[in-house]
């Protein structure tokens, strides 16, 4: 069997005496789209972010490639080649969409100084790739539309050569065209062997675009299902009535 | 007509707040000429408010960090007085006991001490701020308190003077300039290295391929740069040392004083420090990882630190180099009047906080440019020497700053809503 890419055993984290993760077990192979499903508040986002360095665990286990993995803060995740796409996106508009692609990771000249040109000419390059539309360069990133804002922050995630990717409701600020551009993005970046966890509320995104999917409730794993096994209605049951298809 | 002139400033990629507040500051300087039978737009007043205006503007570039990561430092102007006072007390009482009156190494160990100071001081209240959490207004309030109550400290209330001749160099005066020849191969230089500049920026965007402006709009750029560098070195080249000075500077270098002779100041050494600190901080601003973190956090301290930015830590750096700036114009405003009483400061935070506020940097954070904040200072000075040169009293310069102060927030708030940034 193949190692999984990713393994998060029996993680906790509690906030001010609620437990936000209890003891969940999730894990994630080479290639895969691993759907986390549930209500807001059941603490999916909370899971990644422990995930991204963002949140530090109480208590739990990440294992990469088989090997016990340190994630302390984001730094740490990014040496891992975990990339996030957040639900707020996570950028600073006030700076240009090459400032934000390469925050915290900034191209130096031979003398040390930041070279926006290189960034610029990068972004430039990637941008053609992902959205050809984007010709907004030197603006702020306040001044770019929603599905543009987007893909600056899908370019950030997929620049970096990620071999772990994680989505936080990739689509939720797009429009109809914009999110069959992520779809078609998910593929590709699947085909190139990149695991994929998907945060999302929307049954049908999950059933098209993961293989898998764990279905959180109040903090706590109801359970994880292949895709193929199960229907919308099954997957409701879980997040709704926190019940695995099967039981009654 | 209007549509040819807009278009010919977007080639010239001139910034529109940058050209207002140019626009302000020649409104205000004509305004008071005429007032002052253009006493006003003299050589001589011209280097007065270039030397006053330096210690506020070296202290407002730091104010622009701090204020692009939406904090605030109220300490400044109690803190220029503490260490004010401590470096005088320095050069008046305790280094001429150990080394003897008049050692060379007495400036130096000041200098060294004001910046060192500043910077450790600076960094404590960025510590607390950053990692104990507690709001930099508060923590920089009770910096204000602190520094003000500590200089009293220092010498009982004692005013100290005179300080070192060397170090009295620094806050310019007729013996503190470069002098006309320095001043030329200053200008010239300076004029040939920011032309270079432009043309090494041009040259590396073609490489990538991106578009340029048209070489005649860099040329009138260029020109420009250039221009205002020579004009101002030929204005401080054009301001006579009086008599008096005259006579004691000829004998200090051996030269035999007659009534024929004229030399003029030149660019004062308080001038030469702020341009270098304006070119320092920025490179700073602009040029490094540091500064893209400062305006990262600024404009979105969560994104910031998700992206493996230490946000707690550039706290400390900021305040750090905030203080470190106040030592330096401690060390301007004390030589400058070659005394440090215990008011030394005194409401120097709110000039250096409006000055970068004028300047254009935004109190939500996130947007702010150093020479903004230098420009910013020199409206502010023009208007109060203005002022006080057509003899209006100080209770209503208080009052008239006061008012340009909201207005120019107002105006700047208008902007930013029609731009859309």
């Amino acid at each position: 069997m193949m190692t999984p890419l990713v393994e998060m055993k029996d993680i906790s984290i509690s906030f001010g005496g609620i437990k936000a993760v209890d003891h969940v077990s999730v894990d994630l192979k080479p290639g895969e789209v691993v759907g986390l499903l549930g209500h807001n508040g059941a603490g999916k986002s909370t899971l990644i972010k422990i995930l991204s360095g963002a949140y530090a665990m109480d208590t739990g286990e990440i294992r990469i490639n088989g090997e016990k993995a340190t994630i302390n803060n984001p730094r740490d995740a990014r040496t891992y080649n975990i990339e996030t796409i957040y639900q707020t996106l996570a950028l600073a508009d006030n700076l240009d969409a090459a400032s934000n692609l390469f925050l915290g990771r900034e191209l130096v000249n031979a003398m040390g100084f930041v070279d926006d040109d290189a960034m610029e000419a990068e972004t430039r390059k990637i941008m053609a790739r992902l959205n050809p539309n984007f010709k907004k360069f030197k603006d702020p990133v306040s001044a770019l539309s929603g599905g543009q804002r987007q893909s600056v922050a899908i370019a950030r995630a997929v620049y970096f050569n990620a071999r772990i990717l994680i989505m936080d409701e990739p689509t939720a600020a797009l429009g109809p065209h914009e999110t069959q551009m992520v779809s078609e993005l998910i593929q590709q970046l699947k085909a190139e062997g990149i695991g994929i966890f998907l945060i999302s509320h929307d049954i049908h995104d999950v059933m098209e675009l993961c293989d898998r999917a764990s279905v959180m409730k109040n903090g706590k794993l109801v359970g994880t299902v292949d895709v193929a096994d199960v229907t919308d209605d099954d997957l409701l049951g879980m997040i709704i009535l926190g019940k695995k298809p099967g039981e009654s | 007509m209007e549509d040819q002139a807009k278009s010919m400033m977007d080639k010239l990629g001139l910034d529109a707040r940058l050209l207002g507040m140019i626009g302000a500051l020649v409104v205000i300087w004509l305004v008071f000429g005429f007032f002052t039978d253009w006493r006003f737009l003299s050589p001589r007043n011209f280097f007065n408010v270039s030397v006053q205006t330096a210690s506020v503007a070296v202290m407002a570039t730091g104010m622009v960090f701090v204020i692009v990561t939406r904090n605030i430092d109220l300490s400044v102007g109690s803190l220029l007085g503490f260490i004010g006072m401590t470096v005088a007390a320095l050069q008046v009482q305790w280094l001429p006991s150990m080394l003897g009156l008049g050692h060379p190494m007495i400036w130096v160990i000041a200098v060294v001490a004001a910046i060192l100071m500043g910077a450790f001081l600076g960094a404590i209240q960025g510590w607390v701020i950053g990692y104990l959490t507690v709001p930099a207004f508060i923590v920089t309030l009770g910096g204000f308190l602190v520094y003000r109550g500590a200089m009293w400290w220092v010498t009982k209330g004692q005013t100290q003077a005179p300080l070192d001749p060397i170090f009295r160099l620094l806050g310019g005066g007729a013996e503190g300039t470069l002098g006309e020849t320095l001043s030329w191969v200053f200008g010239t230089i300076a004029a040939l290295v920011a032309v270079g500049i432009m043309l090494l920026s041009r040259r590396r965007k073609s490489t990538h391929g991106f578009t340029v402006k048209p070489m005649w709009a860099e040329g009138i750029l260029m020109a420009m740069a250039a221009g205002l560098i020579i004009a101002f070195v030929w204005i401080m080249n054009s301001y006579p040392i009086p008599r008096g000075a005259m006579r004691r500077m000829t004998e200090a270098r051996g030269i035999e004083y007659t009534d024929g002779m004229v030399w003029n100041h030149g660019i004062a050494i308080p001038v030469v420090i702020l341009l270098a600190v304006t070119i320092v901080m920025t490179i700073i601003a602009t040029r490094t990882r540091f500064g893209r973190y400062v305006y990262a956090t600024g404009g979105n301290p969560e994104a910031a630190s998700l992206s493996g930015i230490d946000t707690r830590l550039l706290t400390v750096k900021v305040f750090a180099l905030m203080g470190a700036l106040t030592g330096i114009a401690s060390i301007i405003a004390s030589a400058r009047l070659n005394a440090v009483d215990v008011g030394l400061g005194t409401l120097d935070e709110l000039r250096v906080i409006a000055a970068a506020v004028i300047g254009g940097t935004a109190l939500s954070g996130g947007a702010g440019t150093i020479y903004g904040a230098v420009i910013g200072a020199l409206i502010m000075q023009s208007l109060q020497s203005g002022m006080a040169s057509v003899g209006v009293d100080a209770p209503l310069q208080n009052i008239v700053v006061g008012f340009v102060l909201v207005l120019a927030v107002w105006i700047d708030i208008v902007y930013r809503r029609r731009a859309g940034v």
